[in-house]
């Protein structure tokens, strides 16, 4: 029904795919397994028109498009289940299933049509009785709001339907009761698309698992002649792109530990670091990562657990607490959350160090000329001068004023969230030898991946995290691909298992 | 800047009485109040936030000190002090609102600015004070080295302010809030205080022109102030303060009341209806801040 042949696409200085071939039948549940960045996300934007691809066909039941855009592939049938569901929450069940094409009649919506084609959908998955059209759909659960996303797409006479993550969300019960509207498509002979880390979800309801490498077709398989070990085989195998480990590096005492960190998003987490050490932390998307970076650093509030900075223990309250402890966080979303980008490389640099060499609230200029030409020097941040708007600079330097502004403060422990995310090759050498750098000189670094070739690269240790706790604490000796990989996608099944 | 010079050129040209000392002594006793109030809008602005209570502030100011000289015999020197800390404790409610409650600061500043208001008149049933000694306005018309002194408020005020920005770590807080306040308070800055404190300054400032004011019309005015808080915006704006935060300044801001105060000027004196005034200044802020957006947009490219 759906072929995609030969789909390459490319973004500056990246190949996000590479020559990848799908296909759905009419009445086949098709899994779309990988790593993170695999390029899951990227060949469904490009099936629903979200993106264009560089080059490559789409076919639909054997018709080459020439132009895919989000209306075409609307009409088309293809329609998405977002993991975060894209629905209008103040509005009702009805107006959310039909927004963009009520039936109207000379540009008047009559609700009670609405209402009765709306009742007319949801009984087609035996939704009459549980769903009202006239909900609205903020006080439904999430389940109930996912079977409104379904809906909606049954509404337009979708043909092909995507799951993304589609049980992210969801409780034990509710999976159960999404597995059986997916297998209700598939009788009406939809095609459908599952994309899921979960393993376990994939052998239960998909017939067929299509897998993607770093951008690559890396194989298909039927669910029923597979195992999970050979779906992770095909998952991982990549070739180590150089090692940036330093074997004679120094380890030395202990700088952080935390042991047992909880709050709303985390569940007893616990990491620990030395002098002169790197740790790696890897986890797949929505593992928990940048919620435990935040979490170390002060930046959102931790409900249990403790934190000791050279053995003693101590209360990070807010980052201050943590940045005057020599705790720095370089934080995923730079442009976001680690950079004031209207203001110049000199006043970023010198952010969390004002209060320290400032006298009586005034500023001293030529310590804060000093710091700022240092670092620059340092750091090699290629800017025409220090009053230069961070704005202007490449993603490589502005990630430079970032690491440079703690080394400003004389930080020890450094978290580094996606150092190298969104940065050209050479940047990213420069980026993995200052860190290198940084240990040498007794730092201890925690560095946060979703690329575990660089993490195997880069690390003594790797804490592997999963649904929001931390799992594994694995020692450089114990690197194996297979094996990290398992550890964060199996454990999720692990904990499922028990909690039935 | 430029717009100023321009509107210089044309006015002196078009009529001989605008380049006088008299004239020029007017304009500037014109803009020394929008202009402090401007100032503190800038400095509100820095941080991505709003300010709509001045002008409220403005009001109650001038009327507790006219009640409390009068009624309450207390001398002016104290009543101002006592008056301009209470502004600076409303701006502390407003920071409190804004930071705590999180509100959003066009509603918090449109709250406070409705309950001074309503407190203004209820403090003066509604009345307008008289009897404030001669001592007050004179400070109005008393000038120093040609300048009226209240002008010369404006220029300490305009100085003060732009030290504290450009000098001061606050001043460096105050920009990295409003360009980004995450990187902020991830970078170790405290946001409360900084917010706390940009509220103070603006209500001080208001507490400041208050006391102006006072001295300007020489009795208490209960409505006195109304929509000033807007004028302290387009002030604010009209001199390169963006509302999204971390562009501006306090020099700026004077300029910016300069402009405004010379379009005023130049009208009444060119005899034109002072509705049409209205529509032409509306229409410069208008302008202004498009043709700043454009030459932003284009040095972007």
């Amino acid at each position: 029904m759906v072929q995609m042949v030969d789909i390459c696409k490319e973004y500056p200085g990246v190949r996000a795919l590479d020559k990848v071939n799908f296909r759905v039948r009419k009445g086949e549940i098709r899994a779309l397994i990988g790593e993170n960045g695999a390029g899951k996300s990227t060949l469904m934007k490009i099936l629903t028109g979200a993106e264009s691809p560089t080059s490559g066909e789409i076919f639909l039941d054997g018709h080459p498009i020439d132009r895919m855009t989000p209306a075409i592939s609307e009409r088309l049938g293809i329609a998405c289940v977002y993991q975060n569901l894209f629905l209008a929450e103040h509005l009702t069940v009805a107006e959310n299933v039909w927004m963009g094409c009520f039936p109207s009649r000379l540009g008047l919506v009559s609700k009670k049509r609405l209402v009765e084609k709306t009742r007319k959908v949801l009984a087609e998955i035996g939704y009459q009785e549980v769903i009202d059209p006239s909900d609205r759909v903020k006080d439904l659960t999430a389940s109930q709001q996912g079977m409104v996303a379904i809906v909606r797409a049954i509404s337009r006479d979708a043909r092909v339907v995507i799951f993304d993550e589609p049980t992210a969300v969801l409780a034990e019960r509710e999976v159960e009761e999404l597995f059986r509207v997916i297998r209700l498509l598939q009788q009406k002979h939809l095609a459908v698309i599952y994309i899921s880390h979960r393993l376990e979800e994939i052998f239960e309801v998909c017939g067929t698992i299509t897998v993607l490498k770093d951008g690559r077709y890396a194989g298909d398989a039927v669910t029923a002649g597979t195992t999970e070990p050979e779906l992770i085989a095909m998952m991982v195998g990549r070739e180590l792109t150089g090692s940036h480990h330093d074997p004679t590096r120094k380890i030395g005492g202990e700088l952080l530990r935390a042991e047992h960190i909880t709050n709303e998003r985390l569940n007893d987490c616990s990491i620990t670091v030395r002098e002169g050490e790197i740790v790696g932390i890897y986890g797949l998307v929505g593992a928990g990562r940048t919620e435990f970076s935040r979490a170390l650093f002060g930046g959102d509030p931790i409900t249990g657990g403790t934190i000791a900075i050279r053995g003693e223990v101590v209360a990070l309250k807010n980052p201050r607490r943590a940045i005057d402890r020599g705790i720095s966080l370089v934080p995923e979303d730079r442009r976001r959350h680690g950079l004031a980008l209207q203001l110049s490389v000199k006043h970023n640099l010198n952010l969390p160090v004002y209060r320290k060499n400032g006298r009586l609230g005034f500023v001293r200029r030529k310590i804060e000329r000093e710091i700022s030409d240092r670092y620059i020097r340092q750091m090699s941040i290629r800017t025409p001068s220090a009053d230069q708007k961070v704005k202007n600079l490449s993603g490589g330097n502005q990630q430079k004023v970032v690491l440079g502004k703690w080394l400003a403060n004389q930080s020890r422990v450094f978290i580094m969230d996606e150092p190298t995310n969104g940065i050209d090759v050479g940047a990213k050498e420069e980026i993995y030898s200052l860190i290198n750098q940084l240990a040498q000189t007794g730092s201890g670094i925690i560095c946060i991946s979703s690329y575990m070739p660089e993490l195997m690269g880069l690390c003594d240790r790797i804490v592997v995290m999963n649904n929001g706790r931390t799992v594994a604490n694995v020692d450089r000796t114990d690197f194996q691909e297979a094996h990290l990989l398992r550890l964060a996608i199996q454990s999720a099944d692990a904990e499922r298992v028990s909690e039935k | 800047m430029m717009a100023v010079i321009v509107l210089w050129t044309v006015l002196s040209l078009r009529n001989k009485y605008f380049l006088t000392g008299d004239n020029i002594q007017n304009i500037m006793l014109q803009m020394a109040i929008q202009g402090v109030i401007g100032v503190g809008a800038v400095v509100v602005i820095l941080t991505g936030g709003i300010d709509l209570s001045v002008g409220s502030v403005v009001g109650i100011v001038n009327i507790l000190l006219a009640t409390l000289i009068t009624a309450g015999h207390m001398p002016i020197s104290v009543g101002i002090l006592l008056v301009v800390l209470l502004a600076t404790g409303f701006g502390l409610i407003n920071g409190i609102l804004v930071f705590d409650l999180k509100l959003p600061p066009f509603i918090a500043t449109l709250g406070t600015m409705t309950i001074l208001r309503g407190a203004t008149l209820l403090i003066s049933k509604g009345s307008n004070v008289f009897g404030l000694p001669r001592a007050i306005s004179a400070f109005a018309q008393d000038k120093f080295l040609g300048m009226p002194y209240l002008f010369c408020v404006l220029i300490v005020v305009t100085v003060v302010v732009e030290f504290i920005l450009r000098r001061t770590n606050f001043g460096r807080y105050v920009y990295a809030l409003g360009s980004n306040p995450e990187a902020a308070r991830l970078s170790g800055v405290n946001t409360r205080l900084v917010t706390y404190g940009t509220y103070m300054l603006a209500g001080l400032l208001g507490g400041v022109a208050g006391s102006m004011e006072t001295a300007r019309l020489w009795m208490g005015v209960p409505t006195t102030g109304t929509t000033y808080e807007l004028d302290a915006i387009a002030v604010a704006v009209l001199g390169g303060a963006s509302l999204m935060g971390a562009e501006g300044n306090a020099y700026g801001a004077f300029i910016g009341a300069l402009l405004m105060t010379t379009i005023y000027n130049g009208a009444v004196i060119l005899g034109i209806d002072a509705n049409y005034t209205k529509v032409f200044v509306g229409a410069v802020l208008v302008i202004t801040v498009a043709v700043d957006q454009l030459r932003k947009r284009r040095s972007g490219q």
